[in-house]
């Protein structure tokens, strides 16, 4: 009976079973007999009992109990239960597990076994798994097998010694000779291992790149046999002899050509030809001439070669074959930072490719064409992004919104089209846009003050018609909470202009408020700008007040804490109210427990740091921030500078962790320049509204 | 280097999995379910070359994938490999196995999946392609097979003279 009879019927039972519950079930008790049968040391079965858990392991259920049987199996004598135990080892043990330590002895006199059969399974499983500890015990074994005259062996231990260099570099000088040698070898197997050992050993250590380099001859002929060989029935593939073994040769070249003009020129002629010559109507010679366009765009070739490659590439991006097309554009996106003319002028070919159906080739088409954005090209560009982004698979929206606002902050052509750009990106996929978007759009529209009208207007269209994208929610509000006076006085030169009233504003901000669809930070800005509205606004003021003390009780404890605290301001601070709420707001958290919202005057000055000095019991705090910068707590402030005669804000949010509430005082020290003078303001709250704080 | 060599059927059932990192079995499975999913997605006539993957490499990661009736061949490489060189592999390990099994089926794929795993190793070693030639990966995998038989043949009948 062979060992697989009893494992194909165990899979047919596993398949019998009508529900997942049935084939757990049946699987639970194979594995119960053959933990028993493990345990009993039984030398008929062993080998087909941990084929069978196995099985079992890859449809996902725990193995880890066969580990010590494939350490049993390894050190068998029989062939058979050495193979399964080998690939029990490879797919059970890892090098964090002792168990795999104890198969190091069976590894070493396997490596030395008189069967070649025995030698591959031990060689394969240390490629595989092998630890550090492993690879260094077994370094010099993997030596000598890189001298045999068994070229399956050799060809294997390469590859076995590409593991041992990436687990312990420093072995690598241990293999550089006998790689060297490798390469006379003619069997194709080998030599494809040596090149990849040649290559591993190049990249780990530039000092082998000196050495290698005096490889490039050799290399180049072995490749000028392969290409000019007639039709060899072992290697070829689609009328390529041994592509594969092509592409590794070229990718080679690639590393030792690249910044070496000895190398480059030395490759050249070779490069040329391969280019020319080599047929491209199938995979396997459109595998090979990529490389080799990529080798020449990487090295120091001839600008006549470069002119060649590049054309190539352009080539294939017009290729009906959509693989084709998507390897092409991996391959220009490698080149367009070194080569960036060449690659625009595949631009429009490229910017088509966004509307391809394929997601694959839509993902290559994005990157490539966010890398082509340039100042004169930005028009145009944002135009197929922004198209783009409107249609374009959910899994791409984050990346492509957070690429067209770096292009828009690169490129923009005027801070209208910036601020433009931004809420077409929100209203198209606010969903979908990172958080400092928000601060950072604050930043720009209060940094643009000749558009605070145009601004204020759009945004409040665009609240008005839809508050679904929390993002463009978020900074509408704030927005309108600013400017609210230049949206009432409704003149606007760059915007048809319509007419807005103080209780349009106010329904839309509480329209916000109560939406299910806004979530709390939402809730928290339309709540301050209604706040920020009470100085702003002259016949509402009594429905802001009534607003503000509803949400004295809303069942949200943050919303609740803002509520209470602008409610004191309109009771207890009413004589500052005006005065505070026109000048600079700064909204501090403690944590998540308390909130204090703290105003201060400001004069049309330049604010240039503010600190905030916490006196609490023995412990003072101490918080400098200056305005232009973010601390680790502390928001991004929406600017730096406060104009004259209340006409605008800034606005800092600071997130404080505070643990001890009993007794906190508050004294704010504003620091700053007002017409070249440099002054000092402080403010100080002695006490605060108690449910302040929980 | 390849991570990762995984062949499922149009339901998602692994026929295959060959990890050539460690991962933990469950990361195993997520990894297998998640690869399903995305090339589940995808249609007949597009490329075969998928990115997004999370949980293998990230963003130096790819899938390329063949689809073969009733399963899905796919390779988790990073970008050290030659993507069409690996579409070239997928096939070639295709007709190896066709002439292993002669005319291979899903069948043979579940019920020897030992065997597939013993074709994969004369291919793919470590990570990285060992050999591409068809013939001599069956030569190697013929003369196993037949050292294999050769020691049960003796332990089945012990009497019979060699």
């Amino acid at each position: 009976m062979s060992p697989s009879v009893c494992l194909q019927e165990m899979i047919r039972v596993i398949r019998g079973a009508r529900t997942q519950g049935e084939e757990r079930g049946v699987i639970q008790r194979e594995c119960a007999a053959i933990r028993a049968q493990f345990r009993q040391a039984d030398s008929g079965g062993r080998s087909h009992n941990l084929a069978k858990l196995l099985y079992v392991h890859m449809l996902g259920y725990p193995a880890h109990f066969g580990q010590m049987e494939c350490v049993r199996l390894i050190a068998s004598s029989k062939y058979s239960e050495k193979r399964i135990g080998y690939l029990g080892a490879m797919m059970l043990l890892d090098e964090k597990q002792d168990a795999s330590l104890l198969i190091t002895n069976s590894i070493k006199n396997d490596l030395s076994h008189s069967s070649q059969h025995v030698q591959s399974l031990a060689l394969c499983t240390l490629a595989c798994m092998g630890s550090a500890e492993m690879c260094r015990d077994l370094a010099p074994e993997i030596e000598r097998l890189l001298k045999a005259s068994n070229s399956y062996i050799k060809k294997k231990a390469a590859l076995c010694a590409v593991h041992i260099v990436r687990k312990i570099p420093e072995l690598g000088e241990m293999f550089t000779p006998s790689a060297h040698s490798l390469l006379s070898e003619k069997n194709h197997g080998v030599l494809h291992g040596a090149v990849i050992l040649i290559t591993e050993l190049c990249e780990r250590n530039p000092d082998n790149l000196k050495q290698f380099r005096k490889s490039v001859p050799e290399l180049v002929q072995i490749m000028k046999n392969l290409v000019t060989s007639g039709y060899s029935p072992e290697h070829n593939v689609a009328g390529i002899s041994d592509p594969f073994l092509q592409v590794r040769i070229l990718r080679l070249l690639r590393i030792l050509g690249r910044n070496n003009d000895a190398a480059s020129d030395a490759m050249n002629d070779l490069l040329a030809q391969v280019a020319t010559n080599t047929d491209s109507s199938k995979t396997a010679g459109s595998a090979v001439l990529y490389e080799t366009v990529l080798t020449i765009m990487d090295i120091r070739s001839e600008s006549g070669l470069r002119v060649l490659a590049v054309n190539i590439l352009g080539r294939f991006l017009l290729n009906n074959d959509r693989n084709i097309r998507y390897i092409s554009m991996t391959s220009l996106q490698k080149i367009v930072q070194t080569d960036h003319t060449a690659v625009q002028r595949h631009r429009g070919t490229i910017v088509d490719c966004l509307k391809d159906q394929d997601a694959s080739v839509k993902r290559r088409a994005l990157e490539l064409s966010l890398a082509l954005v340039s100042a004169a090209n930005i028009r145009s560009m944002m135009k197929e992004l922004l198209l783009f982004l409107s249609t374009c698979p959910p899994e791409l929206r984050s990346h492509a919104a957070s690429g067209i606002f770096n292009a828009a902050e690169r490129y923009a052509p005027s801070q209208r089209w910036h601020i433009d750009t931004i809420l077409h990106v929100l209203v198209t996929a606010g969903g979908d846009v990172r958080d400092e978007t928000v601060p950072n759009l604050i930043q720009l529209i209060t940094a643009a003050s000749e558009l605070h009208c145009y601004t204020v207007h759009k945004l409040y269209r665009a609240l008005i018609s839809d508050i679904v994208q929390q993002s463009l929610v978020q900074v509408a509000c704030w927005c309108i909470g600013e400017y609210g006076d230049l949206l009432l006085k409704g003149e606007c030169e760059e915007i048809t202009p319509m007419q807005v009233t103080e209780d349009d504003v106010l329904d839309a901000l509480e329209t916000v408020l109560q939406s299910h669809m806004s979530t709390p930070t939402s809730r928290g800005f339309a709540l301050t700008a209604i706040m920020k509205l009470s100085t702003r606004i002259t016949n509402n003021v009594d429905r802001i007040r009534s607003v503000v003390s509803i949400y004295g009780s809303c069942i949200d404890v943050e919303l609740q804490q803002r509520a209470v605290e602008y409610n004191a301001l309109f009771k207890k601070y009413d004589h500052m109210r005006y005065f505070t709420m026109s000048y600079c707001t700064v909204i501090l958290e403690f944590g998540c427990r308390s909130r204090l919202s703290l105003v201060l005057g400001g004069r049309g000055l330049k604010a240039e740091h503010v600190s905030i000095i916490f006196d609490c019991k023995d412990n003072v705090y101490l918080y400098w921030f200056l305005l232009q910068s973010v601390q680790l707590q502390m928001k991004a402030p929406s600017g730096d500078l406060i104009p004259a005669q209340g006409c605008g804000t800034v606005t800092q949010t600071v997130l404080l962790s505070y643990t001890n509430k009993a007794n906190l005082k508050m004294r704010v020290r504003l620091s700053y320049s007002s017409q070249g003078t440099a002054c000092q303001d402080m403010v100080q709250i002695d006490s605060f509204p108690s449910p302040a704080w929980s | 280097m390849i991570k990762a060599i995984l062949i499922f059927n149009n339901h998602g059932k692994p026929r295959l999995s060959k990890f050539y990192e460690h991962y933990t079995e469950d990361t195993e499975q997520q990894i297998i379910r998640e690869t399903f999913h995305l090339v589940s997605k995808r249609d007949e006539n597009v490329c075969n070359f998928l990115e997004g993957g999370m949980l293998i490499g990230g963003s130096d990661n790819k899938l390329i994938y063949r689809h073969y009736a009733t399963l899905y061949f796919v390779f988790c490489v990073d970008s050290s490999e030659s993507e069409l060189g690996i579409l070239d592999l997928i096939q070639v390990f295709v007709e190896t196995l066709d002439k292993c099994f002669e005319n291979v089926c899903e069948l043979d794929l579940i019920f020897h999946v030992d065997k597939v795993h013993n074709i994969l190793a004369e291919m793919v070693m470590g990570g990285m392609v060992l050999e591409t030639n068809m013939n001599e990966i069956i030569t190697q995998v013929d003369a196993q097979n037949k050292m294999e038989k050769s020691e049960t043949f003796i332990f089945q009948s012990p009497r019979q003279d060699r």
